[in-house]
């Protein structure tokens, strides 16, 4: 028996592991599947990581160390190279690795932190041919990082998701000719700090509304046909522009990877495609915590942080059988607001709601509803999908609320 | 001098090449392309068919229901997954009614057995996520599943290991007739073989016409597949077909043998026999029939698309004939050839017995291969004393289907030999899941890189131009 076991040693892990250290537990184990501690930070060797934590910016892998740091100064165990099979929703563990070979561990609560993984060319059903030459934009990213070699030379980027647009940016300071990057959505899905430091800087057009709508090549990439799309995200017909290149890499959303969840027996978000969670990251099995992008998607690593604690000192409150007053207030959203995390809330203090819009809204003003009254009210010159909000409801806010409902007003 | 050459590494060539692996023969199999399974082996439905399809009387007919019958021994002798899942062809009114009929009537006379016509609720009660508006269906519970490449690969293997040798990137171009046989020629290389067999697919007719036989031809036939993740895999148990009609035989929607939902193929005659390009057009014609078969199918979960050329030969059967004593065709071996191709490689072995070719058994032949499966079907005790033993079996490689570095090294190390990424794939399944190896790609180009000795960007796709990465970073450098 083992009082926490953390699945996935990147960010939310280590994170969920130290905050449940400084909460008392001492019991703790770290699972993570790759040879390293830090996840995906490892290969994000640009900076801008810890701007709002820590007030500098840091790359991915200092980032990362900072926690790896505490992990080690507090003798937190962990194992490296091992895959966690499967999760039972009596919270029995079991993961392999070559030392130990199939093992199981029975925790008193676990924390979910897999991380979450890129949409792969397949979901996106581009006709054409299937040569060497497609890259998700990460795994671009690990052979430039990672590995020291250039998966290509002229390249052109489907999707402006940031891992894209730091790509555009890495593949152009390699030598690499970035041609295009085009987004399907009138907006980019980005941070507007990356366009400008990624794209405008470099002179690399951004081409909204367009899509990849053909691949050309027999062996390796040749090029790709990219055209216009209309409201309804159709390629418009004569708009088609054929671009060679040799390389096409994809960044097209990210997808939490919750296979684990579903074999807890997790409740899952159909939106978030992560765990219904309440206040302190609980999910639907008590003593199951998520955290960091396996619960969602995540634009900055500091709210990964921020969450993981939430979890990891919740996690520690719930094997100290600390549980207080239980009561059941769900959130609900008009669809325009997509997602809160939390989903609903079980204790009344105080708590920040994070939310995502559907599209982009220019100013708004975002209400908190208890029926018809309004709870909490503010105003938002613009709000935009790729951008997280927050709002923070005080414990006295949520006195003999029985449900909440997020809404947006464009003014 | 070999005894027989195979000119082609596909299911009919791997399935003869095995076949012959039982006689004291020395057998080449020649590919043009850097792996064995290449051409329409690699796309196509997957579906041993029971056999109620082909017209009465032809050779596709005769060969489909003798196939299908020794898929499953084959199989199970291959270490290969098969699993007898029946088939439905669902009709959705009268006129589909009668045809489903006259396939009943064909199948019996075919010898298929346990053929049965269903009214609309029997096929509900079997297959409850059909379309409601399906009201009958023809059952052939003889009907099942296999993966095509997964038996050609072992099928070549077991050949291999019973003695017969494969040359990969041997594109056969020229062909002279000599004394004592025949030698093929491709660049600079000549091979020698007393016989030859032509199973070399779409270019069946091109390899004939190098012995001046201009007698049939065959042309690609397009066919586009979507494959869903493995999480709707249990949407439907049966192979569904729809009924055929003068617009062809429509969009299946089938579970595959690894637990994915399978869907298409279109069917669109084409002339370039290199064009495995797939459509929006076609993208959409599969949705749009696959909806129309079962409900409920989540297209959102779509994790690859591909493109097969069926090889469709002028006749109409099945061409498998001997030109001239040493030369034997196997030709046009479109649907159901998967499911013929064990009866395919007795029919041919006894035609080169006919044609004098002594066929002395060979006292030391295996028919059995080591499964690629067998460390993720072992028991938990099985795996751990397995890892102990090979600490590579406790490293997961491939997260989304669970494959470890020792069956990546198994592949790379058992014949025949994976050499590039689609190689590995096709054989363990890495990268064959959701992230289609986004995560475990960049390793899997190490173990190639460091098993095969050779330099990391030196590491394919499948061979030839189709290089994983074409240079080094600056600090690389």
């Amino acid at each position: 028996m083992t009082d926490l076991v953390i699945i996935g040693g990147g960010p939310a892990g280590m994170s969920a592991a130290v905050a449940a250290y400084e909460a008392g537990i001492r019991d703790i184990l770290i699972l993570e599947r790759d040879s390293a501690l830090g996840g995906i930070l490892q290969q994000c060797i640009h900076n801008g990581f810890g701007l709002h934590r820590f007030g500098e910016e840091l790359t991915g892998p200092e980032y990362a160390w900072k926690y790896e740091k505490k992990v080690r100064e507090l003798e937190i165990p962990f194992k490296l190279d091992t895959m966690v099979l499967d999760i039972t929703p009596d919270k029995v563990i079991t993961a392999t690795n070559s030392e130990d070979g199939i093992f199981q561990i029975q925790a008193k609560a676990i924390i979910l932190a897999m991380g979450c993984r890129e949409r792969a060319k397949g979901a996106l059903n581009i006709a054409g041919s299937r040569p060497a030459g497609i890259y998700s934009a990460g795994t671009a990213q690990k052979y430039v990082n990672m590995k020291g070699y250039m998966p290509g030379k002229n390249v052109v980027i489907l999707g402006s998701g940031d891992i894209g647009l730091i790509m555009a940016r890495r593949m152009t300071l390699e030598g690499a000719k970035v041609h295009a990057v085009c987004e399907l959505m009138p907006y980019s899905g980005g941070l507007a700090r990356n366009i400008e430091q990624c794209l405008n800087d470099f002179d690399i057009p951004l081409k909204l509304s367009h899509t990849v709508v053909k691949i050309h090549g027999k062996e390796r990439v040749s090029g790709v046909t990219i055209a216009q799309v209309d409201a309804g995200r159709k390629p418009i017909a004569g708009t088609e522009e054929f671009i060679p290149c040799d390389t096409l890499l994809l960044s097209v959303g990210l997808i939490p990877e919750n296979e684990l969840s579903k074999s807890a027996e997790v409740e899952l978000s159909p939106i978030t495609s992560g765990a219904v969670v309440d206040q302190d990251r609980q999910t639907s099995v008590p003593g199951i915590f998520a955290c960091g992008n396996v619960l969602h998607v995540h634009d900055l690593v500091d709210f990964v942080s921020q969450e993981a604690e939430i979890a990891g000192a919740s996690a520690a409150a719930y094997i100290r059988g600390e549980q207080g007053e239980a009561v059941s207030i769900p959130l609900e959203t008009d669809g325009i607001i997509r997602y809160t995390v939390p989903q609903i809330l079980t204790a009344k203090k105080d708590v920040t709601v994070y939310f995502r819009v559907a599209d982009v809204y220019k100013n708004v003003k975002i209400k908190v509803l208890d029926g018809g009254r309004e709870v909490l009210t503010k105003k938002r010159q613009k709000v935009a999908p790729g951008e997280m909000e927050s709002i923070t409801l005080k414990q006295e806010q949520l006195e003999g609320v029985k449900r909440l409902r997020l809404e947006l007003e464009v003014l | 001098m070999y005894d027989v050459a195979i000119i082609g590494a596909g299911v009919v060539g791997g399935m003869i090449a095995r076949k012959l692996s039982a006689y004291q023969l020395k057998i080449c199999i020649l590919e043009k392309e850097h792996d064995v399974a290449m051409g329409a082996t690699k796309a196509n439905s997957a579906i041993v068919h029971a056999g109620f399809d082909a017209k009465e009387g032809s050779l596709k007919a005769k060969l489909n229901v003798q196939g299908s019958v020794m898929m499953e021994q084959v199989a199970k002798e291959l270490g290969v997954k098969y699993k007898n899942n029946g088939s439905l062809v669902i009709g959705f009114d009268d006129a589909d009614r009668q045809t489903l009929a006259e396939l009943y009537t064909r199948g019996k006379s075919n010898g298929v057995k346990d053929l049965q016509l269903l009214g609309a609720e029997e096929v509900h009660k079997l297959e409850p996520a059909l379309s409601s508006k399906v009201v009958c269906a023809l059952y052939a519970p003889t009907g099942a599943i296999i993966c095509p490449y997964e038996l050609t690969v072992a099928a070549i293997g077991n050949a291999m290991d019973n003695g017969a040798e494969l040359k990969c990137d041997f594109e056969v171009t020229d062909i002279q007739k000599t004394d004592e046989g025949y030698q093929l020629v491709s660049g600079k290389e000549t091979v020698s073989a007393r016989y030859v067999i032509n199973c070399a697919g779409l270019y069946t007719d091109r390899i004939a016409s190098m012995i001046g036989d201009d007698s049939f031809s065959v042309h690609p036939r397009r066919g586009e597949y979507l494959l869903m993740d493995r999480e709707c895999g249990t949407l439907v148990s049966h192979t569904v077909f729809r009924t055929p009609s003068k617009m062809g035989k429509g969009i299946l929607v089938s579970p595959t043998v690894d637990g994915n939902l399978l869907l298409g193929p279109t069917s669109v005659d084409m002339e370039d026999k290199e064009d495995k390009e797939t459509t929006a057009e076609g993208f959409a014609h599969i949705i749009r029939e696959a909806n129309e078969n079962v409900d409920g199918i989540p297209m959102g979960k779509t994790i690859t698309s591909f493109c097969g050329l069926r090889a469709v030969g002028s006749t109409g059967d099945f061409i498998i004939t001997a030109p001239e004593t040493g030369f034997i065709h196997v030709a046009g071996i479109e649907s159901p050839g998967l499911s013929a191709s064990p009866a395919i490689s007795e029919y041919v072995a006894d035609m080169l017995k006919e044609q004098g070719l002594s066929l002395k058994e060979n006292p030391d032949y295996n028919p059995n291969r080591k499964s690629a499966y067998a460390f993720r079907e072992a028991s938990l005790e099985e795996k751990n004393r397995m890892i102990k033993e090979n600490p590579a079996y406790g490293r997961v490689v491939c997260r989304c289907e669970t494959v470890t570095e020792g069956e990546i090294l198994d592949a790379i190390r058992t014949n025949p030999k994976a050499k590039d990424l689609d190689g590995v794939k096709r054989r363990t399944r890495a990268q064959m899941g959701r992230c289609q190896g986004g995560f475990c790609g960049p390793y899997i180009t190490e173990l190639l890189a460091k098993e095969m000795g050779i330099p990391y960007e030196g590491v394919t796709k499948f061979g030839g131009e189709s290089m994983i990465n074409v240079g080094v970073t600056k600090e690389g450098k």
